[in-house]
């Protein structure tokens, strides 16, 4: 299997990973989340005046807990993905090489040979 | 980054809720008639859900010094059309709105028009175009995701400067010199990003054709030739 875009990707990963690495030790950039900065810049165009309408009901009560759940949200995704993406390369593999077929009949008595 | 909670006032969330809800039922009722008629479809449409899962939670340092995450619809408006990926996007917008305090219950209908529904229409126009125009498969992938991430940003720029725009009045010019800061701080952060969340997909697209090319012939999403030719370069 050729690994052409493999390498592509890593290479931009890779340039990606260098610019930020050079970045932070060069700069004092605070890497904040881009919508606390829109909270700025609504501040600045109101003049500090707008209340939110709402509040969050709930907030993670410590950037502990709030790093737990967005790992877990990303564990869960790359869970679902890996078993599927299995799921399907054993099938077709199976279909494939061994000549197994289920077809539209997964009753029939057809099995592996 | 999803517009937080509290910070659309009325009328502006009404509205957008107005926009997204009719999108929404479609979706669900499009995605119903497709697993019904197609049940082997199902694992398929779990992982575009779940890529979107893990891309939306990687909240990435971008070149402006800020961070950001990409949003990981464009695979699923690829496969499925941007409806059904509009119904994915809020499954993702609700857990974080719900667990994490970020984008809202209110920004909820906004959020969804730029993630679910704007993001994903201009990856689907892309990759139409793209295929027509006879490149690269995994090039139109990585055009179409990489523009899809990137439309959204600069849609939830626009929802923010409708809502704000300078002045407090809004007129054209208000609202293009708020657009500008808003785009400053979402769009330009978001290039970067936009550009590693189309490499990523591209990546993910390699292993679907690689596995289960079959799936995407038969939803129309690429030709059997094309299939062809790629799985004699990479497999």
């Amino acid at each position: 299997m050729s690994r052409k875009l493999e390498i592509i990707v890593l290479a931009i990963l890779l340039v990606f990973t260098v610019q930020f690495v050079y970045m932070s030790s060069t700069t004092d950039a605070e890497y904040g989340g881009a919508d606390g900065e829109a909270e700025n810049v609504i501040n600045d165009i109101t003049g500090g005046t707008y209340e939110p309408i709402a509040e969050p009901f709930w907030e993670p009560p410590s950037g502990e807990i709030e790093s737990l759940l967005f790992g877990l949200q990303a564990a869960i995704g790359a869970g679902i993905i890996g078993y599927f993406l299995g799921y399907y390369r054993a099938k077709s593999r199976y279909e494939d090489d061994l000549g197994y077929k289920d077809k539209s009949k997964p009753d029939s008595d057809r099995q592996s040979q | 980054m999803h517009i937080m909670e509290g910070f659309l006032p009325s009328p502006w969330w009404q509205a957008w809720f107005a926009v997204s809800i009719p999108v929404i039922m479609y979706g669900i009722y499009k995605m119903n008639r497709l697993v019904k008629e197609k049940r082997e479809i199902l694992p398929l449409l779990a992982v575009a859900g779940a890529f979107i899962f893990v891309l939306s939670s990687l909240k990435l340092p971008s070149v402006t010094g800020s961070c950001s995450h990409p949003t990981g619809t464009g695979v699923a408006a690829i496969i499925f059309g941007p409806a059904i990926s509009a119904v994915l996007g809020i499954i993702v917008l609700l857990y974080q709105a719900l667990f994490l305090a970020h984008g809202g219950l209110t920004t909820l209908g906004a959020n969804v028009f730029s993630m679910g529904i704007v993001g994903p229409v201009v990856a689907y126009l892309v990759y139409k175009a793209g295929m027509k125009a006879n490149i690269n498969f995994y090039a139109v992938v990585f055009l179409a995701t990489a523009f899809g991430d990137w439309a959204t940003y600069v849609t939830t720029s626009v929802e923010l400067a409708l809502a704000y725009p300078a002045g407090g009045v809004l007129t054209f010019a208000g609202f293009m010199s708020s657009f500008g800061k808003f785009a400053v701080v979402f769009a330009v952060t978001q290039v970067p990003l936009a550009i590693m969340e189309g490499a990523v997909s591209a990546l993910l697209f390699k292993y679907v054709v690689n596995v289960k090319s079959d799936i995407l012939i038969e939803m129309k999403v690429i030709e059997a030739s094309i299939v062809k030719k790629l799985r004699g370069i990479s497999a």
